[in-house]
């Protein structure tokens, strides 16, 4: 099943194309990875995908469900905001730098969407919670407050508050570029077993070794168009494109 | 004139001066908000309106902006005013001043804010008034307390303004009574009063602070 198709996605800011022409697909329990060098529209995408940029035009279709349509104009025409709100609830985002909310405590921060936005009652929310704190290895962490965190317990804490809402699809924006290196570990092993329980990822990263690690599906972009996709084994290790092979190199040592 | 009776009648002005203090902060507070929101709408007439109201508050004397509102209904309009008016007129023009003082910190509290925070809040589905109410605002009040600690103490000696439609606080029983005794002593007085009141008002609000900085 079709999660996630992107169909000829355009977005400029003022004259500067930053995504000209992308078209994607993710399927149900995949996991693409998305590389790239700086500015090549990655985090762009990535926004647009998650309703916080508005797309020029093209197509966003989440399980069947039109989110975008370009219109007769050439312009995208998004849903009907009630439609809107109930697609908007199939993804999640994890941010690259939390944006945990710092005057609630953990807990508080991984359930306050499910009582306040999905109005689920205190007990149910908590219960929810308190499972993906254990899952997140967080449970003695739950009254504390995230400036008493390291920044990878703050983003798994970050990764508990977006699955809270179950998601059919979660994205992850450079998850590990704000942290120290030796904490990507952390994160790294979070995200391969959301990967095991078939949950369906985009990543956009940095980390060669985790796009080989846990995706199945690498997109290389480049100045706002995918110039390579495939099986990570295709295109990290035998790239055909000469961009991706400049980028990668740059990488091996 | 004995001194108990001086402080007594003082007190009496100072009881005066208590409710202008307390009235005004009532009114001004979720004023200042409304003002701010003004301000920072998309509305160019709105915004526009505002801003001029925030410069007009900001740009003249606060005892002329009482004597306007005092004066102002029976000049402009000939309606008669009854000896009340003064009271009213005095937390009418006090909550329009400082709400104005208020807006703009406000203002500078919500421009402060990390983008993040509501991105965050935008993809967990929040709307826009779950958003200000329980993720903005609270951190919002945190970060303006300082400044209006500064507001507040400010409005504890600017109650003395009052004198100036007459109302009969503090500062004006003071002024009286020194004129008719020639004696200096009852503004003395008045003045260890407001001092006594600030120091309560600036341990209050640090109390507050305290409370307010579980989070970093």
């Amino acid at each position: 099943m079709k999660i996630l198709e992107i169909k000829n996605l355009k977005k400029s800011f003022d004259s500067l194309e930053v995504l000209r022409d992308v078209s994607l697909e993710v399927n149900e329990g995949q996991v693409v990875a998305v590389i790239g060098p700086s500015g090549s529209g990655k985090s762009t995408l990535l926004r647009c995908a998650t309703f916080l940029e508005t797309i020029d035009s093209g197509e966003l279709v989440y399980l069947g469900e039109k989110a975008a349509t370009t219109g007769p104009e050439g312009k995208a025409v998004y849903a009907h905001p009630a439609n809107l709100r109930r697609i908007r609830r199939y993804v999640g985002l994890v941010f690259q730098n939390f944006n945990l909310f710092p005057h609630f405590s953990v807990i508080k921060n991984v359930t306050d969407a499910l009582i306040t936005v999905q109005k689920k009652d205190r007990e149910e929310a908590l219960a929810i919670g308190r499972e993906l704190l254990a899952k997140m290895g967080l449970s003695d962490k739950e009254h504390a407050y995230p400036y008493q965190l390291s920044g990878g317990q703050q983003q798994r804490v970050s990764i508990a508050r977006a699955l809270a809402l179950r998601p059919k699809i979660l994205f992850f924006d450079e998850p590990t570029s704000a942290l120290d290196p030796e904490l990507t570990g952390e994160i790294l092993k979070v995200i391969r077993q959301l990967a095991a329980e078939k949950m369906t990822m985009v990543i956009v990263t940095h980390e060669m070794g985790f796009a080989r690690d846990v995706a199945d599906h690498v997109i290389f972009l480049n100045e706002g168009v995918i110039v390579e996709e495939g099986p990570p084994a295709a295109v990290l290790d035998n790239p055909q494109n000469e961009r991706t092979k400049a980028f990668l190199n740059r990488f091996e040592h | 004139m004995a001194f108990s009776l001086l402080v007594m009648k003082l007190a009496e002005g100072l009881l005066v001066a208590m409710a202008i203090f307390a009235l005004t902060l009532l009114f001004s507070l979720p004023l200042g908000l409304l003002v701010a929101f003004g301000r920072m709408s998309k509305n160019f007439l709105l915004r526009n309106l505002i801003k001029f109201y925030i410069s007009i508050m900001r740009g003249t004397p606060l005892v002329l902006q009482l004597m306007l509102v005092y004066f102002g209904p029976y000049y402009l309009f000939r309606i008669p005013l009854g000896h009340g008016y003064r009271f009213i007129a005095t937390i009418i023009g006090f909550s329009l001043n400082y709400a104005a003082y208020f807006a703009e910190i406000y203002r500078g509290g919500i421009l402060s804010m990390p983008v993040g925070q509501y991105e965050a809040a935008q993809v967990l589905g929040y709307n826009k008034t779950q958003t200000f109410v329980r993720i903005i605002f609270p951190q919002v009040v945190r970060r303006i307390l300082p400044a209006v600690t500064n507001e507040v103490i400010t409005l504890v000696k600017d109650t003395s303004l009052a004198f100036a439609i007459s109302v009969g606080e503090m500062f004006t029983t003071a002024k009286a009574i020194a004129a008719a005794q020639s004696n200096m002593l009852p503004f003395v007085v008045a003045g260890v009063f407001y001092y006594i009141c600030n120091i309560v008002v600036a341990f209050a609000m640090e109390a507050v602070e305290k409370r307010l900085s579980y989070y970093q």
